[in-house]
């Protein structure tokens, strides 16, 4: 056997290469990351846009199927972009498949941004599935179409980063679940999914505002529907007001190593 | 140029310190032992090597790269075999070993990746993933997945701790042919007979320190005690006052007499003893201990010659 001479360095590659294994992974168990939350959210739309919906109105001149829609969507983005770099690099911090990486030439920059990226196709590919599907219930207006699109590409990038940062905080599968069950699902819930927050009594419609994901919610069903609870101004200006923090926390954790080099 | 130059590299757990300034370096093409007990430091020293243990002061450097500002050559150069089993469930391992390539910004060569499938006996569980293999095989794996790269340093931390002896065999061969291709190696292993018939030079480290870095033979030579074996043709009653510095003992009601040479002593002043003492030998033969009794003596903790201890 004879070693060949050095091979030459590609220094994107490193990049590259981990996008696709991180796509890959998700595509390796598809039903449970991209099968499963179509599922779920065509259930909702079922519910709620060929049974219940007729039943309710919540914004005038919008039947509840219309309204509901964006919300799912949303959620579907959401849940999926955490869940994929939640899951993801705590699997590989609790395996010990992390090391793996850590010797490599993979730069922090790179490792967020592949991370990130494969998570935000997996949301932002459930969401469209969602959407697709939501035709069968009711059309949307589309009043503002790349706007909708630009706040599902931020709620998306938004939770990829929480779900890296939750991935580096937690200590075992119970915190992360505490994560997912305890937080991001009642602020989902609560932020304006399935209702608009302006029918809630005080102080509950005030508290609402304090609920980060209302914005997101708001602003994408704002670009749909053409109205909202708040500006979409405002709902992008916070919206990626709150990206950027999120980014700044997750891009000092992993370029400073916290918990993944002793 | 050496392969690898360490410069009073520290690191402590809170107020524990693991490696307290230890400076070493390891030249390109030779196969260098780091030996300890448990707990010695040898591990942190090593993943602070490889990067994934930060470095709490001091430097590494290897093939002239700083291991902090030019990581990414570094690691390129540096092939790692963990001591733990990283276990994946996701890729099969000729998948794996694709993207292991690319990690290291090197593309895929089938060619190499081929031969090493087959060296290291890989080719019937290809398709497996990595979590169907036996023990051995993940190790086997993993000593691939290190070289898939092709790195000019290869660190094999215990690659074949709870390995079976042929596999072992197998496993050091294979070392020795990367070795012989130009591969420095840097080793830990617990098999200390392994280590003496593997390394050109040996560093023991205990409590964080390094004790001692020497050639393997002259470590061998310096630290351990020969052994003197004389059979007489008659029994003896009383050993010569002169012998007595050589700790002797006598076995066989007197008719073998053994005497202890210590470490670093000339034999020459024992032998004209011997001759002076006019004693009726019949035959006589030498020993020396080994690596073992040196590890041993400087640790004072039994390395394992036959069991891995961790």
């Amino acid at each position: 056997m004879s070693r060949p001479s050095e091979p030459q360095f590609h220094s994107w590659l490193p990049f590259l290469t981990l996008l696709r294994k991180e796509v890959l992974r998700f595509r390796r168990v598809a039903i449970q990351t991209l099968l499963a939350p179509i599922v779920t959210a065509s259930l909702y739309l079922f519910v709620f846009g060929a049974t219940l919906g007729n039943r309710l109105s919540v914004l005038e001149g919008f039947s509840y199927a219309q309204f509901v829609i964006p919300g799912l969507v949303m959620m579907g983005v959401i849940n999926n972009s955490f869940a994929n770099t939640s899951s993801s690099l705590f699997m590989s911090r609790y395996l010990g498949g992390i090391v793996d990486l850590l010797v490599t030439p993979v730069t922090p920059p790179q490792f967020i941004l592949a991370y990130t990226l494969a998570a935000m196709l997996r949301g932002l590919l459930v969401g469209s599935v969602v959407l697709v599907i939501s035709m069968l219930f009711a059309g949307l207006p589309w009043v503002f179409p790349l706007l909708a699109v630009l706040m599902a590409v931020i709620a998306s990038f938004l939770f990829a980063q929480l779900g890296l940062i939750a991935a580096i905080y937690a200590h075992n599968f119970d915190t992360l679940s505490v994560y997912t069950n305890f937080m991001i699902l009642p602020l989902i819930y609560l932020g304006g999914v399935f209702y608009p927050i302006s029918i809630l009594p005080e102080p509950w419609a005030t508290l609402s505002y304090f609920n980060p994901l209302f914005y997101l919610i708001d602003g994408f069903r704002h670009a749909l529907l053409g109205v909202g609870d708040t500006g979409f101004a405002v709902a992008f200006g916070v919206s990626c007001a709150m990206a950027g923090v999120v980014f700044v926390w997750a891009a000092w954790l992993i370029g400073k190593g916290y918990r993944l080099r002793s | 140029m050496n392969a690898l130059d360490i410069s009073d590299l520290y690191k402590s757990f809170g107020a524990t310190p693991a490696v307290k300034g230890i400076s070493f370096a390891i030249r390109e093409g030779e196969i260098f032992g780091l030996l300890g007990p448990n707990g010695a430091g040898k591990s942190t020293t090593i993943n602070m090597i490889a990067g994934v243990v930060r470095i709490g002061g001091g430097t590494v450097s290897a093939f002239g790269f700083d291991n902090q500002t030019d990581y990414r050559q570094t690691r390129r150069l540096l092939g790692v075999v963990h001591q733990e089993l990283v276990v994946d469930n996701f890729f099969t391992i000729d998948q794996a070993l694709k993207i292991h390539a690319g990690y290291y910004g090197v593309k895929d060569d089938p060619a190499w990746r081929q031969l090493l499938i087959d060296r290291l006996g890989l080719r019937p569980h290809l398709g497996k993933v990595m979590l169907k293999l036996s023990g051995g095989m993940k190790r086997r794996f993993m000593i691939a997945k290190a070289l898939i790269h092709r790195p000019r340093l290869l660190i094999l931390d215990e690659p074949t701790a709870g390995v079976d002896v042929e596999l072992r065999h197998g496993l050091w061969e294979f070392v020795r042919e990367i070795n012989r291709q130009g591969t420095t190696i840097l080793l830990t292993t617990h098999y200390l007979e392994e280590a003496e018939q593997m390394c050109d030079r040996i560093a023991i480290m205990h409590h964080g320190d390094l004790i001692a870095l020497e050639p393997t033979h002259e470590l061998v030579r310096k630290l351990s005690n020969r052994r003197l074996k004389l059979w007489l043709e008659e029994p003896l009653r009383e050993i010569p006052a002169a012998l007595q510095p050589y700790t002797p003992e006598l076995q066989d009601d007197g008719g073998v007499l053994l005497l202890n040479l210590p470490a670093g002593q000339s034999a020459g002043a024992l032998l004209r003893l011997v001759a002076e003492s006019r004693l009726p030998i019949r035959d006589f033969e030498t020993d020396q201990s080994g690596l073992e009794d040196v590890f041993m003596q400087l640790t004072g903790i039994r390395g394992d010659k036959h069991v891995a201890a961790e």
